[in-house]
C-alpha cells in the first residue's frame, strides 16, 4: 500500500516535471537569445546556454530602444504598468460598486440592469471597436492613457464575481450593521470592502494581466511611439521591411515584459492565501 | 430602561401574505418576555418590526413612550443578538463590541470603559484581541451579548440566540442570560421554540400561533390554565394528552358541562395502579405499548381501544411491563376541559 502511492507520487511528480519543462523551455531560449548578439541568434544554431552580451542587450533595450523602434523599453514597460494598473483598478471599482448596487439597494429594474451588465459579456473590446474608437476620437482621448484605461474597464465579470460574492455575505451581517448605525455607505467600508479583499486580490491579478496583454486596442489608439505599450513594442521591433530584426533585443524586451506579470503573481498570491485564512464569512 | 406596546400589528408582505395578524402586547420596564411558538408562527418576524428591521403594515410599535414605526433600527435606542449571532468576522472581538458606539460618535476613552465593563460581566476579557473565527461557540455568544449590553440599550432583543449551541452549554447560557438580565434590568424580548427555554426565562410568556397571540401570563399561569389546546398541548414537556369528550366518556367522566369537546390531561397528572375513587376524575384502564426510562422518570405510552395512545409519566425508574395492563387515573382538578374547537376553555 505504501509502496504503491509512493509510486503514484514518483509517476505524477514525472508527470508534473516534464510538463514545467515543456512549458519553461521556450522561456528559458528567449532568455538565452536575449544574452548573445544577433549573429549568434541568427544564424540557426543557437545555443542553449546563455552568452555573454546580456547587460549589453539589456542596458540598450533599457535606455536606446532598438533600430524600428527608437522608444527605450523602460518607457514602453511605465505605459503598459500604468494601462494595467489603471484597468485593473478601473474594473475592480466600477465592478464592486455596481455588484453593490444591484445586491443590496432595491430599485426599479434593478433585474434588468443586472441583466444589461451581464449581456455585455458578449460584447467584448473587438465587437464595439469602431464605436469605441469614435467616440474615444471625439473626445480627444487618442494617444492618452484614459483613452486606453477607459473604454476597457467596463467589465461585467467583475461584476457578476462580486455579485456572487456578497450574495454569500448573511444578511444579519447588514441587520446588525444597521441595528449598530452604520449606513449603507459606512457598511460597505467597515464590513463589506474588508470581507472583499481575496476577491479583490483575484480579480486584480486576473485584470492587470488582462490589461498588461491588452495589444489590439492600444495599437488602435496609439500613434505616437512615446505611448506605446511593451506588447506592441515587441511586435514592432520584429516587423522589419529592409533591415534584419534584432532578435536578442526583441527576447530581452520580451523577458522585461514577463516579469511584472510574474511579480503580481508572486505577490498577490501571498496576499490571496492571507486572505483565504484571515477571513471567513 | 422602558416600556414596550404593541397595538395591533401587522405585517403583510408584498405577496399578500399576512404574517402578523394583529398583535397587542405589552412590556413593562425591565420585564423579560418570551416570544414562543412553533417555527413560521411569525414571532422572528415580530421580533424583527420591533427591531425595526420589518416594516410595520398597521399598527403602533411603542418603545418608552415613543412610537417607532417610522424610526430607523439605530435610532430606536433596541440592541439584538442574532441566531447566528452576526459578529463582523474581519474585527476583533473589541472593534466588534466598539463598532456601533464608535458610529454613535462616543469618545475612545468611554469605549473603553464600557467594553472592558461589558467584558468584565462576561467573562471575555482574555480574547478581546482575538477573531470571532478564533473563538468557540459560546465565546461567540457572549461576544454578541457583549456588542448588545455595551450599547446600554431600553430594549435587548434575542433572536433563538441559544439554537446554535449544544444541549449542556445552552442550558449554562440560559441560566446566564437570566443572570444578567436580573442585573442589568433591561426589558428584554426574546424569541425561541423551545418551550423549556421559554418557561425557564420568561417573566411574561407569549405563545404565539399562525400569526395571532393564543395567550399571555406567567409561564405557570399558561402551564396551569392554558386558554386553548394549543397552549395546551405546545407548553409542557412532555405534551398534554387530548381527547374528543365522547372517547372517554367511559372512563368515568361525569358532570361536564354540554359544550365540553376536548378533555386533557398532562402525563405528570395520571397515576398509575389507583382506581378512579374520585368522583368525576378520569379513569383509563391501558395497555402497556412502550416504556422510556431516563432515570429520574420514566414515561409509559399505553393505549385502549377508544382513547388511542396515551403518556403517562412516573417518577423514578418504576414501570409495569410490557403488555401488562394498568390503570391510570386523575383527579377531577388536574383536568382540562376545551370547547370542540380547541380555542376556548371551559372551567370545570
Amino acid at each position: 500500500m505504501v509502496e504503491n502511492r509512493s509510486f503514484g507520487d514518483v509517476l505524477a511528480y514525472a508527470i508534473l516535471s516534464l510538463a514545467v519543462l515543456i512549458i519553461a523551455f521556450p522561456v528559458w531560449l528567449a532568455f538565452v537569445a536575449s544574452t548573445h548578439e544577433a549573429a549568434t541568434v541568427m544564424n540557426g544554431n543557437m545555443p542553449l546556454t546563455p552568452g555573454g552580451h546580456l547587460w549589453e542587450n539589456y542596458t540598450r533595450v533599457l535606455t536606446s530602444g532598438t533600430t524600428q523602434s527608437s522608444e527605450p523599453v523602460g518607457r514602453m514597460l511605465t505605459n503598459s504598468l500604468i494601462s494595467a494598473v489603471g484597468i485593473a483598478v478601473g474594473k475592480i471599482f466600477i465592478s464592486i460598486l455596481s455588484a453593490y448596487a444591484v445586491v443590496y439597494f432595491r430599485f426599479p429594474f434593478r433585474k434588468t440592469a443586472f441583466w444589461i451588465i451581464f449581456m455585455t459579456l458578449m460584447l467584448p473590446v473587438e465587437v464595439r471597436i469602431y464605436p469605441t474608437y469614435k467616440v474615444v476620437a471625439d473626445l480627444k482621448l487618442l494617444d492618452t492613457y484614459t483613452g486606453i484605461i477607459l473604454p476597457l474597464i467596463a467589465s461585467a465579470t467583475g461584476t457578476l464575481l462580486f455579485r456572487q460574492f456578497f450574495m454569500t455575505v448573511p444578511d444579519e451581517l447588514l441587520e446588525a450593521s444597521k441595528i449598530d448605525g452604520a449606513g449603507p455607505f459606512r457598511f460597505f467600508k467597515d464590513t463589506l470592502l474588508p470581507l472583499s479583499t481575496t476577491t479583490i486580490a483575484a480579480l486584480f491579478v486576473i485584470q492587470f494581466i488582462y490589461g498588461w496583454n491588452q495589444y489590439l486596442w492600444p495599437l488602435l489608439i496609439t500613434t505616437q511611439d512615446s505611448m506605446q505599450t511593451v506588447v506592441i513594442g515587441i511586435r514592432k521591433m520584429l516587423t522589419s521591411t529592409d533591415t534584419k530584426a534584432e532578435w536578442q533585443l526583441a527576447m530581452a524586451t520580451a523577458v522585461l515584459a514577463m516579469l511584472p506579470p510574474v511579480a503580481i503573481v508572486v505577490f498577490m498570491q501571498r496576499l490571496f492565501v492571507r486572505g483565504l485564512v484571515e477571513t471567513e464569512k | 430602561m422602558a416600556n414596550v406596546n404593541l397595538t395591533d400589528v401587522k405585517k403583510v408582505y408584498a405577496g399578500g401574505v399576512e404574517a402578523i395578524k394583529g398583535v397587542s402586547l405589552s412590556i413593562g420596564d425591565g420585564e423579560f418576555c418570551v416570544l414562543v411558538g412553533p417555527s413560521g408562527c411569525g414571532k422572528s418576524t415580530l421580533l424583527r418590526m420591533i427591531a425595526g428591521l420589518e416594516t410595520t403594515t398597521a399598527g403602533k410599535i411603542d418603545i418608552g413612550g415613543q412610537v417607532v414605526n417610522e424610526i430607523e433600527p439605530a435610532k430606536r435606542d433596541i440592541a439584538m443578538v442574532f441566531q447566528n449571532y452576526a459578529l463582523y468576522p474581519h474585527m476583533s472581538v473589541y472593534n466588534n463590541m466598539a463598532y456601533g458606539l464608535r458610529n454613535r460618535g462616543m469618545s475612545e476613552a468611554e469605549i473603553k470603559t464600557r467594553v472592558g465593563e461589558a467584558a468584565q460581566i462576561l467573562e471575555i476579557g482574555s480574547f478581546l484581541d482575538r477573531k470571532p473565527r478564533q473563538l468557540s461557540g459560546g465565546q461567540r455568544q457572549r461576544v454578541a451579548m457583549g456588542r448588545a449590553i455595551v450599547r446600554h440599550p431600553k430594549v435587548f432583543l434575542f433572536d433563538e440566540p441559544l439554537s446554535n449551541l449544544d444541549a449542556k452549554l445552552r442550558i449554562a447560557m440560559r441560566v446566564e442570560i437570566r443572570k444578567l438580565q436580573r442585573r442589568l434590568k433591561t426589558t428584554s424580548i426574546y424569541v425561541t421554540h423551545d418551550q423549556l427555554e421559554a418557561m425557564t426565562l420568561a417573566d411574561i410568556l407569549v405563545v404565539m400561533n399562525g400569526g395571532r397571540v393564543e395567550q399571555i401570563g406567567k409561564p405557570i399561569e399558561l402551564y396551569r390554565k392554558p386558554l386553548t389546546t394549543f397552549v395546551a398541548s405546545f407548553i409542557g414537556a412532555p405534551p398534554m394528552n387530548l381527547f374528543p369528550v365522547e372517547r372517554v366518556a367511559k372512563a368515568g367522566l361525569n358532570g361536564l358541562p354540554g359544550n365540553a369537546g376536548i378533555v386533557g390531561v398532562r402525563p405528570e397528572d395520571l397515576v398509575l395502579g389507583v382506581g378512579s375513587a374520585n368522583s368525576g376524575g378520569l379513569g383509563l384502564d391501558l395497555t402497556v405499548d412502550a416504556i422510556e426510562r431516563i432515570g429520574a422518570e420514566t414515561f409509559v405510552y399505553g393505549s385502549n381501544g377508544d382513547t388511542g395512545e396515551v403518556m403517562v409519566r412516573v417518577p423514578g425508574d418504576d414501570a409495569p411491563a410490557l403488555g401488562a395492563t394498568v390503570h391510570a387515573a386523575a383527579v377531577r382538578g388536574k383536568l382540562h376541559v376545551f370547547t370542540g374547537d380547541g380555542r376556548t376553555r371551559i372551567e370545570l
